[in-house]
């Protein structure tokens, strides 16, 4: 019997973790140990040649990849800036209303506001074009019902508003996601503790600001760092609007059309994979960076309350 | 582990399209980024070929034009492309060709139907080799409406002067937008604005091979004044030009909107397909009467063999038959706009097509400036080229400084310029 003390081996626990992580190695961690092997290479006469870091010294020393680069870092950031001062708060200012319990045809609203999230970038990107454009739109002539046609502009040819349109109909499409998070968040706050508010006289607005808020600031949170990932990994919008050029005069550019055109190249420019690949790896460490910034400095110093 | 991976890629497409080829016919694929004359190559062109070539099957399959060059890069390395392969012009192929993705055709009987020039777009810098057969060149001018002309009793201009007066007197009549285009997909106001007008200024041929040799500069007066005389369009542009895109400037031609497009001759099919008034087209106009006239007549489509093909014999085949008269004829017939490349005359019936050709006769024909050479290095010429049109069609950047860093950018790599 002095077997039976021995422990089994435990196959059932590999066998229950292999199908997730033989699917995420093979399309997720090889390709990026590729993506980063590439980035060290270089194409020489048609052979790959092992070049250490040349990659990366091009992309930031040399003049016209790192223009190219940096000019696509700021406008990124600027589209993540826009998404967390438009984006999120609409998003709270939506769930906190949805949450109200004197709200009518509220799953109305709530399938109405989510329902562009789940169409296509491409289908998004076209009709706000559509929408937008100075001959056919229909913003024209709502602006000139209002008598301020005046204000109208062509505003995906202009560098100065370009960007930033594009960040707000993306905010338009994404809204519905923090909004639902946060709805979800809202909704589990206990009603005791609201009761309690309540017989302390915190009603209306400051039961938001001192009770509501703090408790939904960790959802909070994980939105922001969600936004941000998706913002740095972004493309498809703007690919979709305003092609691979990323006009007006690259105004658009973000880090993801940068990476496109350089790694497959655009008309007569030529593909080049391995410097594509060292903007990816970029990407990937800004990301990283980021999300380790989060996760060490403002996560784990959130306050969790248990109910 | 990148070989791996790619074989295990490969397999995979394999399992997918293994079952297609059992019989013993011989079925050729061609990749192409003309989506838009599937139905031609369908119904008319393959046809005519499998009738005479029993035994060959043809697949004409077509990607979208923007993401051609992608899409074939990816599928030539992972080798799953087509047996065919349409060319783009130049640097694109030509690079194909030294990566040993294409094969060298120049021993095929019908290649001698081409000119020298004709075949250069698809051929090493020295003219030894040639991986292509040439199909077709297109025609840049100006499509205009010869109805509002006529209403408006206005002749199609010759002079510069004479373009800016009839650009001036739409204007003032208000019926029409003087001209239907944009800046913001940028390749118009390149390709359809700058080289369009451009060899006029820079003598063609002369003017290019000079930029090439480095004895001349983009910032020379020829190569600037068509900056300046793209700039002098925008007050005659629709409004919200800065965001009106290609498909929306041909809706307001076709609609009847816009008096003159600035065209390649790849718009005839399509708007005689659209528009239901009469439509002619004029050259672009020349500084002042009587000068030689210079049209930018543009290689643009070939069509060559991928190297690793298991159908040689009938690929081979299939090129040769694209070098024939009868392919020649057929196809320009077929696609007005797209002009045969072959030495021998064709024979066109389209009125509008005739009028685009018809300056071969009278004018000089070029290429687009940028195309051979030096589009090779990074800031990559065209591109910018798009970029600085556009900019200085918006009154983003003024046609000085749109030239000086399109020559900055050439000298930063290309050594006869510096």
């Amino acid at each position: 019997m002095a077997q039976a003390t021995k422990k089994p081996i435990r196959w059932h626990i590999a066998v229950f973790l292999a199908p997730a992580v033989l699917i995420y190695t093979a399309i997720m961690i090889i390709p990026l140990f590729s993506t980063l092997q590439l980035a060290m290479y270089s194409d020489v006469e048609n052979s790959q040649v092992y070049v250490g870091l040349q990659n990366f010294r091009a992309l930031f020393g040399d003049p016209q990849w790192s223009d190219q680069f940096w000019n696509a870092l700021k406008n990124n950031t600027w589209f993540f800036i826009v998404h967390m001062i438009v984006q999120n708060p609409i998003g709270i200012l939506l769930a906190a209303l949805l949450s109200s319990p004197r709200l009518r045809m509220r799953s109305f609203y709530r399938t109405a506001i989510f329902i562009p999230t789940i169409l296509s970038f491409v289908i998004a990107g076209f009709a706000w074009k559509l929408i937008l454009s100075p001959l056919w739109g229909v913003a024209p002539n709502l602006l000139d019902m209002v008598g301020l046609k005046s204000l109208f502009q062509p505003w995906l040819g202009k560098e100065a508003y370009a960007l930033t349109t594009l960040a707000l109909i993306s905010v338009w499409q994404f809204v519905g996601i923090p909004m639902m998070l946060i709805y979800a968040a809202l909704l589990s706050i206990p009603d005791e503790l609201l009761e309690a508010a309540e017989c302390d006289g915190i009603t209306g607005m400051s039961q938001f600001w001192k009770v509501k808020l703090p408790l939904i600031l960790p959802a909070i949170g994980i939105i922001s760092i969600l936004t941000f990932v998706g913002n740095f990994n972004a493309f498809d919008l703007i690919y979709a609007t305003q092609g691979a050029l990323a006009g007006p005069d690259f105004s658009t550019d973000i880090l993801g059309t940068f990476m496109f055109r350089t790694f497959f190249g655009f008309q007569l420019q030529l593909g080049d994979p391995n410097l594509g690949a060292a903007i990816a790896t970029a990407m990937f460490v800004i990301i990283l960076i980021g999300v380790s910034i989060y996760l060490f400095g403002i996560q784990r110093r959130l306050r969790r309350y248990q109910f | 582990m990148m070989k791996s991976t790619k074989l295990a890629l490969l397999a995979a497409t394999m399992l997918g399209a293994s079952g297609v080829a059992m019989a013993q016919d011989a079925e050729l694929t061609i990749e192409s980024w003309r989506n838009d004359d599937l139905t031609i190559w369908q119904e008319k062109l393959i046809p005519a070929f499998e009738a005479k070539n029993p035994g060959i099957k043809v697949k004409f399959a077509p990607s979208a034009p923007t993401e051609y060059n992608a899409v074939l890069n990816s599928k030539l390395d992972a080798g799953t492309a087509g047996d065919l392969i349409t060319c783009r012009p130049f640097d694109a192929s030509l690079s194909l060709y030294q990566k040993g993705h294409l094969s060298a055709i120049q021993d095929l009987e019908n290649m001698a139907n081409f000119s020298d020039v004709a075949k250069a777009a698809w051929s090493t810098d020295d003219g030894a080799e040639t991986f292509c057969v040439p199909m077709a060149s297109v025609i840049h001018g100006f499509i205009y409406n010869a109805d509002a002309f006529e209403e408006l009793g206005i002749e199609p201009p010759k002079t510069n002067e004479e373009f800016f007066a009839v650009l001036e007197k739409i204007k003032e009549d208000g019926t029409y937008i003087p001209m239907a285009m944009g800046a913001k997909d940028q390749w118009e106001a390149a390709t359809m604005g700058y080289t369009n007008i451009g060899p006029n200024y820079w003598k063609g041929e002369e003017g290019r091979l000079a930029l090439i040799s480095g004895e001349q500069k983009l910032t020379d007066d020829q190569w600037v004044e068509p900056f300046r005389q793209l700039a002098a369009w925008a007050p005659y542009l629709g409004d919200g030009y800065e965001a009106q895109a290609y498909p929306d400037s041909q809706n307001l031609f076709t609609l009847g909107r816009a008096a003159i497009f600035p065209a390649g001759s790849w718009e005839i099919s399509i708007f005689n397909d659209q528009a239901d008034f009469k439509l002619g087209a004029f050259a672009p106009p020349v500084q002042n009467a009587g000068d030689e006239c210079y049209i930018s007549d543009h290689t643009d489509i070939g069509i060559g063999m991928n190297a690793k093909t298991e159908n040689a014999e009938a690929a081979r085949t299939f090129l040769n038959w694209v070098g024939s008269a009868e392919f020649a004829s057929l196809y320009a017939n077929s696609l007005p706009g797209f002009f045969s490349l072959s030495s021998e005359t064709v024979e066109m019936e389209d009125p509008l097509a005739q009028e685009f050709v018809s300056w071969r006769e009278n004018c000089k024909s070029t290429i687009r400036p940028a195309h051979q050479i030096i589009s090779r290095g990074t800031p990559n010429l065209w591109n910018e080229m798009w970029n600085v049109s556009a900019n200085v069609l918006r009154g983003a950047q003024s046609p000085e400084d749109g030239a000086k860093q399109l020559q900055d950018g050439l000298a930063g790599w290309y050594e006869p310029q510096q």
